[in-house]
């Protein structure tokens, strides 16, 4: 049962229906970021705060919630998340990303491709691509509006030119739909691929930036590359020490005191799936003998 | 020259509260020709000139672009994002502070490559190899190109401002002093090679300038400016051999008293 | 074998437990209720409701109890639950002319009509630590104070020498609870942001502004803290009904003003206004107030004080504590994501340094 005290998802009705409206907006114009009236959550800005409030905007009794941070269900944030839906809506949640109708994320993409009528709600940080060339709001929606992206590809350039590649390892400027340039959120270089023509809705929130973006399934999200410098995602040597999957994200785990380090899965459930079908890593077996 | 003007600037004029600052500016630009922008500081022409590239808004006046695949637009009333794109793609600005013309946070390179970037290069080598060509062309060091502006001289940046400029081969560049601030020996220098790219690229430019020494050796055509009125105007050898108004006689005679 | 650590529940159910039992700390002492929190320690209960941006003493005092004295918690945690309030309407504006007045001074005049009106202020208590005796604590009979009292900016501006106050807005008032700050932002939604805005931040800016980052030779021409009505025009009704009466103070500074081709000299002003007795935040943000409006007066922008998105963008202590903290949320794929890339980039390098050797 949901706390008596509180409307369903916290936020009164009008609340709810300003945000959908923002959300549709998003939806209608891929990788645009809507303005919206943004509330003050009981958790703090910075700790999800804009997904938290998609979230409770669309959310339904009939739902089933998915939390992770960085690729987990049990990390302490996530759980707090989970527990504060479970609170003020009393819907089911789960772990298994095939299960979930919304999976609200914070720097991950599941392994596991998602599926028609899966929403993917993304808590993000700073939602301005331009941020860090313009720190002018003013200015920077003016850029957007008149598509003057060139210096996007000059920070890209100078990357190159002076340390071989593009030092951007995570929250990689994309371009939506062949029109906005848009942050995906702290993902990882890695998950980039996964949003390009995803079949499930992804929806964006930036509660403290007060912005809420959209790309809606299966629409074109292409990372800003050089055609002679084309955007390439980080690999590992080795396959997880846990499940053997060899086309994952691993965590670096360091387990003693000796530097001794191990390399798992960060999508906990893809791993147990795994792992459950009788998948195993060496469980780090090249750990021993590298001591 | 082909036989019509590039840019018709008709009745031009901006007031900032009941200061005026320009008053019925008229005169035409054709292909190919350098026009000095004379007078004194307070005189208008750096708000004429920043009427012109957009930095700021005029009140009054057209200002009539003949664009590069034909048709006339005018600038002053045109949207802002198709005067953006306009000046972005076929014009140049040199600023007379190269702080507010280069990026000093990236490399020479990425200053020079910056303009390519921005109408769509996104060939890395091809980028690269004319940003290099063209710090060549302005007698910059190739060596140089992964290095900030910060540590050029004053000259240099100049002449870096340029070459980004020119490199996506601009149908007018606009220069307010471009060689202000710079030392006797280099401003010849720089002048000299201004002189020899635009006349190499066939642009047409709008130089404005305090010092007429700067518009006899690049305009052709100059107009002379006081208290935001054009007070004459007309080829550069003719104005300044035979003045006829009363101001430009001053002008020209206090140049060359000193 | 490795096993990934489990447990985030009971991490967090264990650090609750914790929590509680520091916040009761030594249960010999007698525990502290919302009500003395609320008459005895005013100041900090009327900063919860300022920057808190909701007028409820006794809420205020019950989450500055659960915040542990913490104030930009208790602010968040009163900020949290206006969340929740459907927002029924908008008051008539406060008139702050007719203030049941507790305390007013003007600096700029030796003495003004109504006379100085010193009130509860620290102003000329020596700062010694001393036990607060039960004599000094007990009421007196209070004095009646003149009502209402006229304000001193009236008394410049009979002869136009200070900028009008501005007149009823005619279009409708951004309300920053409801919508995002957009730019330009008006006076009126800058205004907003500052009043809601952290007092240590504007406490700092404004005295940046007398520090010379963008200087404005400021007098404090008035400053007002006492009782105003809140009135209420129901629909239903068609007239105002009065709410109750809120505790504000408000500052007006008045500032050196040089004009310009089409204004004459004259002092302009800035403006503060706070819940509660909060002098020092509604003359700080009276500074900032008037350092944002350079622009408009043709002043030039140089100093953070003035910048206006930098201003408003980093003056709410609930963003900023939240963002600032967050930092210590896990980040591990990202950093992931960096230590691959910088392996790689040295791997590079050094394949590069080899091959040069």
């Amino acid at each position: 049962m949901n706390d008596a005290a509180y409307n369903f998802g916290y936020l009164d009705e009008q609340t709810k229906r300003m945000i959908r409206r923002s959300i549709l907006k998003a939806v209608a114009i891929p990788g645009y970021q809507v303005p919206f009236g943004s509330r003050e959550m009981p958790l703090p800005y910075g700790w999800g705060t804009g997904g938290i409030q998609v979230t409770a905007a669309i959310i339904g009794i009939g739902d089933v919630l998915k939390v992770i941070d960085q690729g987990a269900d049990d990390t302490t944030n996530a759980v707090s998340i989970r527990r504060f839906f479970s609170r003020m809506c009393g819907m089911a949640t789960t772990e298994k990303t095939a299960e979930a109708s919304i999976i609200q994320t914070r720097h991950r993409i599941p392994e596991r491709p998602l599926s028609e009528g899966q929403i993917l709600v993304y808590q993000v940080p700073i939602p301005e691509p331009l941020r860090w060339l313009e720190p002018r709001e003013s200015e920077t929606r003016k850029m957007h509006a008149l598509r003057e992206y060139g210096v996007m590809h000059v920070k890209l350039y100078e990357d190159i030119a002076t340390k071989g590649k593009v030092a951007t390892a995570y929250d990689y400027p994309v371009l939506v739909n062949g029109r906005y340039i848009m942050r995906p959120s702290p993902i990882p270089k890695f998950d980039t691929p996964k949003m390009h023509r995803n079949a499930a809705l992804q929806l964006f929130g930036a509660g403290r930036e007060k912005r809420i973006y959209a790309v809606p399934p299966h629409t074109d999200v292409v990372p800003l590359d050089f055609e002679d410098h084309p955007f390439a995602v980080e690999t590992w040597d080795r396959p997880c020490a846990l499940c053997g999957a060899g086309n994952t994200f691993l965590d670096e785990i360091v387990v003693n005191d000796r530097g001794g380090r191990l390399f798992v899965c960060s999508d906990t459930d893809y791993c147990n799936e795994r792992q459950e079908a009788g998948h195993r890593g060496d469980g780090g077996a090249g750990l021993e003998a590298a001591e | 020259m082909t036989d019509a003007p590039i840019l018709r600037v008709d009745g031009l004029g901006k007031a900032y509260g009941r200061r005026i600052a320009c008053r019925d500016i008229c005169f035409d630009l054709w292909p190919g020709e350098v026009l000095a922008v004379v007078g004194e500081s307070g005189s208008g022409k750096t708000t004429l000139l920043n009427c012109l590239g957009g930095l700021i808004a005029a009140d009054a006046g057209t200002v009539r672009y003949t664009r590069r695949g034909g048709g006339e637009i005018d600038l002053a009333t045109a949207g802002e994002a198709e005067r953006r794109a306009i000046l972005r793609a076929e014009w140049g600005f040199v600023r007379q502070n190269p702080r507010d013309g280069l990026r000093f946070g990236v490399s020479a390179g990425a200053n020079v490559g910056e303009p390519l970037m921005a109408i769509g290069s996104r060939h890395f080598g091809k980028i690269r190899s004319t940003a290099s060509e063209w710090l060549e062309a302005v007698e910059i060091d190739a060596h140089r190109i992964d290095d900030l502006p910060s540590g050029f001289s004053g000259g240099m940046q100049q002449r870096l401002q340029i070459a980004r400029n020119l490199v996506t081969h601009p149908s007018i560049v606009l220069m307010d002093e471009p060689t202000g601030g710079l030392d006797v020996s280099v401003q010849a220098k720089l002048l000299d090679l201004i002189r020899r790219l635009v006349r190499e690229n066939g642009v047409s430019a709008i130089v404005v300038t305090h010092d007429l020494g700067v518009a006899r050796l690049l305009a052709d055509r100059m107009l002379v400016m006081k208290e935001g009125e054009v007070v004459e105007s007309g080829l550069t050898d003719q104005l300044l051999d035979d003045p006829q108004a009363a101001y430009t006689q001053l002008l020209v005679s206090s140049v060359l008293t000193v | 074998m490795y096993v990934a650590t489990k447990g985030g529940e009971t991490a967090i159910a264990n650090a609750h437990a914790l929590m509680a039992e520091d916040r009761r700390g030594d249960p010999k002492v007698q525990e502290i209720g919302a009500e003395q929190i609320r008459e005895q320690l005013s100041l900090g209960v009327d900063r919860v409701m300022a920057e808190g941006s909701l007028y409820d003493p006794d809420l205020a005092a019950l989450a500055l109890k659960q915040a542990r004295g913490d104030q930009v918690e208790a602010i968040f945690l009163l900020r949290a639950y206006r969340t929740t309030l459907p927002r029924f309407g908008y008051s008539e504006p406060v008139d702050t002319a007719a203030m049941h007045v507790h305390r007013r001074i003007s600096a700029t005049f030796k003495d003004v009509p109504g006379g100085q009106i010193l009130g509860p202020t620290f102003d000329y208590t020596h700062r010694v630590i001393e036990p607060v005796t039960a004599a000094e604590e007990a009421p007196r009979s209070p004095e009646p104070l003149p009502y209402p009292l006229p304000r001193v900016a009236g008394v410049l501006g009979r002869e136009g020498l200070l900028e009008d106050t501005p007149t009823a807005c005619e279009e409708a008032i951004t309300d920053l609870t409801r919508e995002p700050l957009r730019f330009p932002a008006d006076r009126a939604a800058r205004l907003q942001v500052l009043a809601r805005g952290d007092e240590g931040f504007l406490l700092g800016m404004g005295y940046s502004t007398q520090r010379g980052y963008g200087r404005s030779h400021p007098f404090a021409g008035e400053i007002r803290m006492g009782d105003v009505a809140v009135e209420f025009v129901a629909p239903e009704l068609g007239f105002a009904i009065d709410l109750g009466d809120i505790t504000l103070t408000e500052c007006d500074m008045v500032n050196q003003f040089k004009g310009s081709k089409t204004e004459p000299p004259q002092f302009t002003r800035g403006y503060g206004l706070v819940f509660g007795f909060g002098e020092r935040k509604a003359m700080a943000m009276a500074l900032v107030d008037r350092a944002m409006r350079a622009e408009e007066l043709g002043e030039e922008v140089t100093a953070p004080a003035q910048d206006i998105e930098f201003v408003l963008y980093h003056a709410d202590n609930v963003e900023a504590s939240g963002f600032v903290q967050h930092l210590k949320l896990p980040h591990h794929v990202d950093f992931q994501s960096e230590l691959t890339l910088i392996r790689a980039m040295r791997t590079e390098q050094e394949a590069l340094k080899e091959a040069a050797e």
